[in-house]
């Protein structure tokens, strides 16, 4: 064959890199070092002598960690090759992660965060050293508080979740301290909420109320007046919900919280498509949160670290997490930031100092990459490419929109494969999985799974109309081998890292294996020396002064 | 916007893709989509924020102007721990988690995503082997957070409420681990004795109504726990289990709990390859032996081992999904979000790196450099240790013989580039050693302080506290 190349078929012919890698410890070389220690100066071992061996009995470790000894490449190969083997937003059209926006994360943030400005920089440090840094913390608050019309924000949680943990500590704290702690012992959501709004007023110690939408699936005003009482501490709920549904009457469901004394809780997990249009204490809410790591642009990292950016009215503001971080200004006109601890009825420190710094500088950089304009844009596009997105679905044999039919959605939609199931008996996990061969991330739904043969697709402000395109048709395709060829959907993957896996080891506590040291014991009766060898561990290794004299 | 806006993390802000995509879907404008948002919500004006740098170029000089306001303690001499702590992070950690599929990654199937589960996986592995223990979770937020969920597993397992607290406690963690649990559990402090547990008041406070027994280890002023096993008897004997909170740094060369009979072993991996990042680079830890009570008990993901259809291929998955809050809301164990898996990759590498012999080399010479530590600055006339308990890495000083305060000499020193530690009291200074400080570092320090018992009198004592304050 010859030029000219010929024109490229109509789905990607994508192949998962593949290494086979062992686990790590079966890599293991005897003798072999990754990174040495710097030593123990002559000075300082004359001064304390043998620290190890003068160690009461019962504090000096008997037998080494039996940790793999691997040269430096080799640690480095390893893990560079499991890098290949995973699929990160980088390299896939990455909206089937809807709830999460998989956003792009620039790379010049994450060179920006890298410098030893920030890295190497103790949060304990004299502010006067610190200056650049706080700063960015005070400025993001600022912009968040604009953001979200908030009177107050705090950076310190480190994920979405955890901030909604703030979200209820702050709420209980501000009913005891108006001597209703006891009264208000109920948290009501919405089934299209995060499981988490649920779940943290539970460990909170409150009784959980779910409401269930409309048939239209809007939010049910009816049922949450009927479900407020004196007994309610706050309502926690996400407007636009999963399925991309605005809550038109939002300002009526405070209303009524309020009017019962209850707080209203905001989650922002879905705030993409409303940045600039519509903000949380307009609405009346008294506290909210951001995902920063999805609205905001810092990356996933595997799933974390993230960031999250809780908002509160004056009124909850004293409850809110410390140290603070504030502007002074000087008489000369000069301004200076300081910290400050947290007042009395703070609920403390959520998290060690000020939270995740990397991350908020990130999405400093990032709301100053895009200004007001900008994030009007990104609200705008995220919409603009989600109902694009949802008319190419639509137009899939097999594929729906259940709720609020022939209406606009705001940033994303969870779709049901209902129609295709009951024509193939494909499931949706089974087109997920598929997915995967063509180098799409897919995912269905929280659990309950009320939206039956759930996805949820999420394309952010990211995506090109091309890239759009590609994944509805790669949905499309997919929806065609489902009549066609079923047995490829259903004994996919087939181009991936590693072929179908047995999941039923992993809910039997006599099989599974939650590490290397108890697959070893399980499976093969004995410990293991680093090496992975069954044997006996910890003979190579020397203890007391001659290894310490080696490495010297 | 009077003119185009065309930004470049947003593709279809091009004004023909725009155009194309309205007509699509048969819009006039984006308007349209917000139908739902009532005209009383609508923000009626532009949001009010500084004027961006939408050039990339401008934005680096911008931000790289603020954070060259930082002072970072590669300029300054520091000896501050107290949470956050100054390692070396070998530079293939940096590589590992700087690599876009990690990092950009998110919560990909076990097919997509193997390198993230066999990360992860690894991550758990190699912690068991250091920690002695064979479950270790996915990481969560951070240290605080994996000692409220330890002991909150302690009282969901026991349906009791009392914790019995036996060491010194970092305060802001204990801040955080009381306003999770007070709800269901209460804490009840048994003051320590000379920097440790105080084991005879210990047992004479244990009964049957005692959930857990709460030891940290090193503590808040880096006392490592002697009496663990005698702790763990005595819980045992009541029916409590023995919650230790720790740093995993030193057990290249310490015992590790699980050894002396902890049934829950918890704290943070910041120390494992992380940089400071002025204290924003936090995961925690929570190891538990293989045990379905505890297990069932953990709120964060497990990832386990599974065959595939391939012989000698290794599959991953979550182990026990039931647990959680993602599969059953309100009635898994508290709840499951993003919280620090990458964090947790780059303590798996460093690990690796480490490997036995790194661990017990660094385990001795942070050892020998708090000792040497104390010596020096226990030599200094006027300035006594805090208490004379084995120390890891940070240790007190007592500052009142000497008529310093602790905030005195913080202030006094900063003026000489050194941040000699964190004060912890009136006259009470925390002070930390790794391996980045060195003996001649450790030699300024104590110059530095010996300086100021030699020079100050209470009159510049106060001057240099209220500039430090």
């Amino acid at each position: 064959m010859s030029l000219p190349v010929a024109p490229k078929p109509a789905q990607r012919r994508f192949q998962q890199a593949s290494w086979d890698e062992p686990i790590i410890f079966e890599l293991s070389t005897p003798g072999e070092r990754g990174v040495l220690v710097t030593g123990i100066e002559a000075g300082v071992r004359d001064a304390v002598g043998d620290v190890v061996g003068d160690l009461p009995a019962g504090l000096r470790r008997a037998a080494p960690p039996a940790l793999p000894e691997m040269g430096q490449m080799r640690v480095l190969k390893h893990y560079l090759r499991l890098s290949q083997e995973n699929l990160g937003a980088d390299f896939n059209v990455d909206i089937g992660q809807g709830t999460c926006t998989m956003k792009y994360a620039p790379k010049v943030n994450d060179q920006l965060v890298g410098t030893p400005a920030l890295t190497a920089m103790h949060p304990l440090q004299n502010p006067a050293d610190a200056q650049g840094v706080l700063e960015i913390v005070w400025s993001t608050e600022r912009m968040i508080a604009e953001i979200s019309g908030m009177d107050e924000v705090s950076l310190h949680t480190q994920g979405g979740s955890a901030a909604i943990w703030s979200n209820i500590a702050m709420i209980r704290a501000y009913h005891e301290a108006n001597g209703e702690g006891e009264q208000r012992r109920e948290v009501i959501t919405t089934i299209f909420s995060h499981p988490s709004n649920a779940a943290a007023a539970k460990a909170a110690g409150y009784d959980v109320i779910t409401l269930y939408p409309d048939a239209d699936g809007y939010p049910d005003l009816e049922a949450l007046k009927r479900a407020l009482s004196p007994r309610t501490a706050a309502i926690m709920v996400t407007n636009p919900e999963d399925t991309g549904i605005y809550n038109p009457a939002i300002k009526d469901w405070v209303d009524a919280a309020h009017a019962v004394g209850a707080l209203a809780s905001y989650d922002q997990a879905n705030a993409n498509g409303i940045l600039g249009i519509t903000r949380a204490r307009d609405a009346g809410f008294d506290v909210c949160h951001f995902n920063l790591h999805k609205t905001f642009g810092t990356p996933h990292g595997c799933g974390g670290p993230g960031a999250g950016a809780n908002g509160v009215s004056a009124a909850l503001a004293p409850f809110l997490p410390g140290p603070r971080v504030a502007r002074e200004s000087g008489t000369d006109g000069s301004t200076r930031f300081v910290v400050r601890e947290a007042g009395e009825q703070s609920i403390g420190a959520v998290a060690p100092f000020f939270g995740v710094i990397p991350n908020i500088v990130r999405a400093y950089a990032w709301m100053m990459a895009l200004g007001a304009d900008g994030l009007r844009a990104v609200a705008e596009i995220a919409v603009l490419n989600n109902n694009y997105l949802l008319k190419k679905v639509l137009e899939i044999p097999g594929a729906s929109a259940p709720y609020a039919t022939g209406r606009r959605r705001i940033e994303q939609v969870r779709y049901s494969w209902q129609e295709l199931f009951e024509e193939t008996g494909i499931t949706s996990e089974e087109i997920g999985v598929r997915a995967s061969d063509f180098g799409m991330h897919y995912w269905t739904s929280h659990h309950p799974y009320l939206v039956p043969q759930p996805f949820t697709l999420e394309p952010t402000e990211s995506y090109s109309m091309a890239e759009l395109d590609e994944y509805a048709a790669v949905l499309a395709e997919i929806a065609r081998e489902a009549r066609e060829t079923p047995d490829v959907v259903r004994t996919a993957p087939h181009n991936q890292t590693v072929h179908h896996t047995h999941h039923d080891d992993l809910d039997d506590p006599e099989r599974w294996a939650i590490t290397w040291r108890a697959y070893q014991r399980k499976y093969f009766g004995a410990p293991v020396d680093p090496a992975g060898r069954v044997g006996s561990a910890g003979d190579r290794i020397e203890t007391g002064a001659t290894a310490a004299e080696a490495a010297a | 916007m009077t003119e185009p806006f065309v930004h470049p993390y947003i593709p279809n802000t091009a004004p023909e893709s725009k155009a194309a995509m309205l007509a699509a879907v048969g819009a006039a404008s984006v308007d349209e989509f917000y139908a739902d948002v009532p005209a009383e919500l609508r923000l009626d004006r532009p949001l009010d924020l500084p004027a961006p740098f939408t050039a990339e170029q401008d934005l680096v000089r911008h931000v790289e102007g603020l954070l060259g306001k930082n002072v970072s303690t590669r300029q300054r001499l520091s000896f501050l721990g107290a949470g956050t702590y100054h390692h070396y992070v070998p530079a293939v950690v940096d590589e590992v988690i700087g690599r876009s599929e990690f990092l950009t990654a998110y919560a990909g199937e076990p097919y997509e995503d193997h390198g993230r589960f066999q990360a992860l996986f690894q991550y758990q592995s190699l912690m068991a082997e250091l920690l002695a223990m064979d479950v270790v979770n996915v990481p969560t937020y951070d240290g605080y957070q994996a000692t409220a969920t330890a002991l909150s597993m302690a009282g969901r397992m026991s349906g009791r409420r009392r914790i019995l607290v036996a060491s010194d406690v970092l305060p802001a963690k204990l801040s955080k681990v009381h306003d999770f649990v007070r709800v269901h559990l209460d804490l009840e402090f048994v003051e320590t004795i000379d920097g440790v547990a105080d084991v005879a008041g210990l047992v004479s406070r244990l009964g049957d109504d005692i959930a857990a027994v709460w030891v940290e280890t090193p503590s808040h002023t880096g006392a490592v726990e002697a009496q663990l096993q005698k702790i763990s008897d005595a819980a045992h004997a009541a029916g409590a289990v023995l919650v230790v909170g720790t740093d995993p740094i030193g057990y290249g060369v310490l015992t590790p709990p699980a050894e002396q009979g902890a049934d829950i072993v918890c704290g943070d991996i910041q120390s494992l390859g992380l940089h400071q990042w002025f204290g924003g680079a936090h995961g925690g830890f929570i190891a538990v032996h293989d045990d379905t009570k505890f297990i069932m008990e953990m709120p964060s993901r497990l990832f386990g081992l599974a065959t595939t259809d391939v012989p000698g291929e290794y599959g991953f998955g979550d182990v026990a999904y039931d647990r959680t809050s993602f599969a059953h809301r309100e009635e898994g164990k508290e709840w499951v979000g993003t919280a620090a898996a990458l964090w947790g990759i780059a303590a798996g590498v460093y690990l690796a790196l480490m490997g036995p012999q790194g661990m017990r080399d660094l385990g001795e010479l942070l050892l020998a450099r708090t000792r040497y530590a104390q010596q020096q600055l226990g030599a200094i006339p006027g300035i006594a240790l805090g208490d004379t308990a084995v120390h890891l890495r940070e240790f007190t000083i007592d500052l009142s013989g000497a008529g310093l305060t602790a905030a005195g000499l913080v202030g006094a020193l900063r003026a000489e580039g050194i941040e000699p530690g964190v004060a912890v009291g009136e006259h009470l200074l925390l002070v930390c050693v790794t391996e980045m400080t060195s003996q001649a570092d450790i030699d300024r320090l104590a110059a530095a302080i010996a300086s100021n018992t030699d020079h100050q009198t209470s009159e510049t004592i106060s001057t240099l506290e209220e500039q430090s304050a």
